[in-house]
């Protein structure tokens, strides 16, 4: 037995209004619905989006577990209006076989939060030498399509073009995180004034850069598809848009906190503004946010990385580099470029849930909201306001950089599989989120 | 005065009166008892995360001339290079009594976090902060200067008007950047020379001169020559070809220091490469202030050290939390 939803009165990002019944995990009805339910969501003044898909999410585990778990991490995106995330491999053990991205994916189905996609390592180890399996990866229980080393770069070029040429035998896609790795020894900050300022060694522009032109020209030559991490400069704006006007086929990715947040956060030495790419100058925030607006940029991704509290509580070249993102991406989104007038809704819908499942192959995104489409989505309030605290983080990590500032918007419900994971804006709990799990992969196996 | 972090934060005001505490702390090195019991019962802890010998004996003197107590802690080699953190170890001084916490730190802005951290109350001077600031560096080149053009009528001046010509690893060296914003907010012009490699980026933002020709910029006759100096790791990670090169480009020899004019002063923050930014000739001559400097520099600490620990609050001094902004 599933659950009977009917959500009343929700706006949909094209504008127009109704309810939605869920029935079966699928979307049975929009419009105006009379037939009998097991719950009933009063939606009225919220906007329902299609399930966000986050395409960069550090789970960490296997290995890091006092960091987050998937368990945790599932919790965190599913109170930030996500359905789906793509795990990152940088794991321990790495996520470079079949047996490690399947027991990230079984815990995933087994936390029943939201669907939990393993990307697979390009390289064993990570370590930019080896081809990982990627073979077996693809063709495993978790169906890998889409590679990173992400953390590190695939720094060498040969290694880089086999690995384009290798995952298309597959249908898969790299992801790069674009960091000259000689360019950026030591780096803390942006390099530019402030970094000469503050004394902090500094990652330049270049170095991002000058490994995207370098990618698109190779996928270009070998025929494949590349996806770039996330993008943080205005030049790596160009050097895509340059690409895109070719033909080439790229996608690229920008994160909520490079949309809104700059270097000079870093004047106080306070390590929660310490990420990797670093963040960049007001100009590279304009450019990211209309590289977003114009397309140039194809989705929004988290770069969720939690972290325990003394991996930040420490001077800033001792501190971890990341940040965690799931629980505030959207009303992070909301504020850079919603408010300020450069997408609407509907681009939002296109660029956290359309276009992330095309790059990582997952089915049932393609059409957001509509009859007979699985019930993936999420009810968010625009009008709210509040003051972002630790009551708002529900993984294990704490380090945001939006603590103590005031955020618009709040996720109020989130339907996963067709059963609620949030619902008035608190998690459903686990164990009660572990049984739908199981009815729901019943009824599609069995 | 809270704390003392960075000269950045420093308006004019201020500093003239921390150096006119200095002059009055330098009486006391004339007298025939150097001590003063001005921090009897105050406890000034030396927490040193790098090898300085220099900057600690220098703070120990000074701290010790005002009857304060000492502890040295030298982090390097002890549990904290074995994984405990800042954070610990500024909880351990806390529960220790510290007053005062002189911190040298590779890190850069180690000092800052330190002060704004809740761990310990102490107030913290920061001696040096990877590659960011040493503010009683500054403070003591720019008394020196002062003492040098004025003597005993320095009293309230500033350094309005003076040439600086500051050449070297301007990149890696929190000396330089101190130097900057200190001596500029004091009035004088200040000159960075370097190879293009050992000059940071954004450096044409900072309110001085850049240029790549030590010739060039002695031919202009500065007042103050301040050499600083050359780690030789960097000769290993290319930002110059080696020694020899560096030498002649950019050392001060014989020659160029027959051009400099009369009165001009040339200044090193030690510990020196003889021969490499600077000849021995340099070095020892009657315009170089290098033991000048090191003098200096316990009068300078002492003020400093008195001023955050006595609480006193200087003229022109701005609330801890205005942070000054770029120039
Ligand atoms: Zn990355």
């Amino acid at each position: 037995m599933t659950e009977t939803i009917i959500v009343r009165s929700a706006r949909l990002s094209d504008g127009t209004s109704g309810d939605i019944l869920v029935r079966d995990g699928v979307i049975a009805e929009l419009g105006t619905v009379s037939s009998p339910a097991d719950r009933v969501i009063d939606a009225d003044g919220l906007l329902a989006l299609p399930g966000l898909i986050d395409l960069h999410t550090h789970l960490r585990e296997p290995g890091f577990e006092q960091s987050e778990t998937v368990l945790t991490g599932s919790r965190a995106a599913a109170i930030g209006g996500f359905t789906v995330v793509h795990a990152m491999a940088n794991t321990s053990p790495v996520s470079d076989t079949a047996g490690v991205v399947e027991q990230v994916q079984s815990l995933g189905d087994a936390a029943g939060y939201v669907t939990v996609r393993p990307i697979g390592a390009v390289t064993v180890g990570l370590e930019g030498k080896q081809l990982s399996e990627i073979g077996a990866m693809a063709n495993s229980r978790a169906r890998v399509r889409v590679f990173s080393d992400d953390g590190k770069c695939v720094s060498d070029a040969l290694l880089m073009r086999r690995a384009l040429e290798y995952v298309a035998t597959f249908g898969g896609v790299i992801a790069q995180h674009a960091q000259e790795p000689r360019l950026t020894e030591g780096a803390q900050m942006n390099e530019g004034a402030l970094s000469g300022q503050l004394g902090l060694a500094g990652w330049p522009a270049v170095a991002e850069e000058a490994i995207i032109a370098r990618d698109v020209l190779l996928a270009q030559h070998v025929g494949a598809r590349l996806h770039v991490c996330h993008l943080s400069t205005a030049g790596s704006v160009e050097v895509v848009r340059w690409a895109k006007a070719r033909g080439i086929d790229v996608t690229a990715e920008v994160t909520p906190h490079h949309l809104l947040l700059t270097e000079q956060l870093a004047s106080s030495y306070d390590s929660r503004y310490k990420v990797n790419p670093p963040l960049r100058r007001d100009e590279d925030v304009r450019a990211v946010r209309e590289g977003l607006a114009d397309g140039t940029i194809d989705i929004i991704a988290t770069d969720h990385a939690p972290h325990p509290v003394e991996s930040k509580e420490c001077e800033w070249e001792a501190a971890a580099f990341g940040m965690v993102g799931l629980e505030s991406a959207l009303s992070v989104v909301q504020t850079s470029v919603v408010d300020t007038g450069m997408l609407d809704w509907a681009d939002i819908a296109r660029v956290f849930s359309r276009v992330p499942a095309q790059i990582g192959q997952l089915a049932g995104y393609d059409r957001g909201i509509a009859v007979g489409a699985p019930a993936e989505f999420t009810l968010y309030d625009p009008k709210a306001s509040r003051v972002f605290d630790t009551s708002h983080l529900h993984g294990k990590g704490i380090n945001s950089p939006y603590l103590s500032t005031t955020l618009p918007g709040r996720v109020i419900a989130t339907i996963h599989g067709g059963y609620a994971t949030v619902l008035d804006g608190e998690l459903v709990d686990a164990e009660t989120i572990s049984r739908h799990s199981a009815v729901q992969s019943g009824a599609h196996h069995g | 005065m809270r704390h003392l972090l960075s000269t950045r934060d420093l308006g004019r005001d201020e500093t003239i009166a921390i150096l006119d505490v200095a002059e009055d702390m330098a009486g006391v090195a004339d007298r025939e008892v150097k001590k003063l019991p001005a921090l009897r019962g105050k406890t000034v802890v030396n927490l040193f995360f790098e090898d300085s010998t220099r900057t600690r004996i220098s703070f120990e003197a000074a701290a010790k001339r005002l009857s304060a107590d000492v502890i040295n802690f030298s982090a390097k080699g002890s549990s904290v290079s074995k994984g405990e953190s800042l954070k610990d170890t500024a909880q351990t001084l806390a529960a220790i009594g510290a007053d005062a916490v002189v911190i040298r730190h590779h890190s850069s802005g180690a000092p800052l976090v330190l002060a704004e951290s809740g761990w310990i109350d102490a107030a913290v001077v920061n001696a040096g902060d990877g590659t960011h600031e040493h503010p009683t560096q500054a403070l003591l080149d720019a008394f020196t200067i002062r003492r040098r053009l004025h003597g005993r009528a320095a009293r309230g001046k500033g350094l309005d008007g003076v040439a600086v010509t500051i050449v070297g690893d301007i990149l890696h060296s929190r000396v330089a950047r101190s130097n900057v914003w200190l001596l500029t907010t004091l009035g004088a012009s200040v000159t960075l020379i370097a190879p293009a490699t050992l000059l940071p980026i954004g450096v044409r933002e900072w309110p001085v001169t850049v240029g790549y020709d030590l010739d060039d910029a002695l031919a202009a006759k500065p007042d103050v020559v301040m050499m600083l100096r050359i780690q030789s790791e960097r000769m290993h990670a290319a930002f110059f070809p080696n020694a020899r090169e560096y030498s002649r480009q950019w050392g001060l020899d014989d020659e160029r220091l027959a051009t400099l004019g009369a009165d001009s002063i040339v200044m090193h923050p030690g510990p020196m490469n003889r021969g490499l930014e600077i000849s021995a000739g340099a070095a020892d001559s009657a315009k170089s202030t290098v033991l000048e400097q090191v003098a200096n520099g316990v009068s300078v600490r002492m003020a400093v050290l008195y001023l955050v620990l006595s609480g006193t609050r200087l003229a022109g001094e701005r609330p801890a939390t205005n942070e000054r902004t770029a120039s």
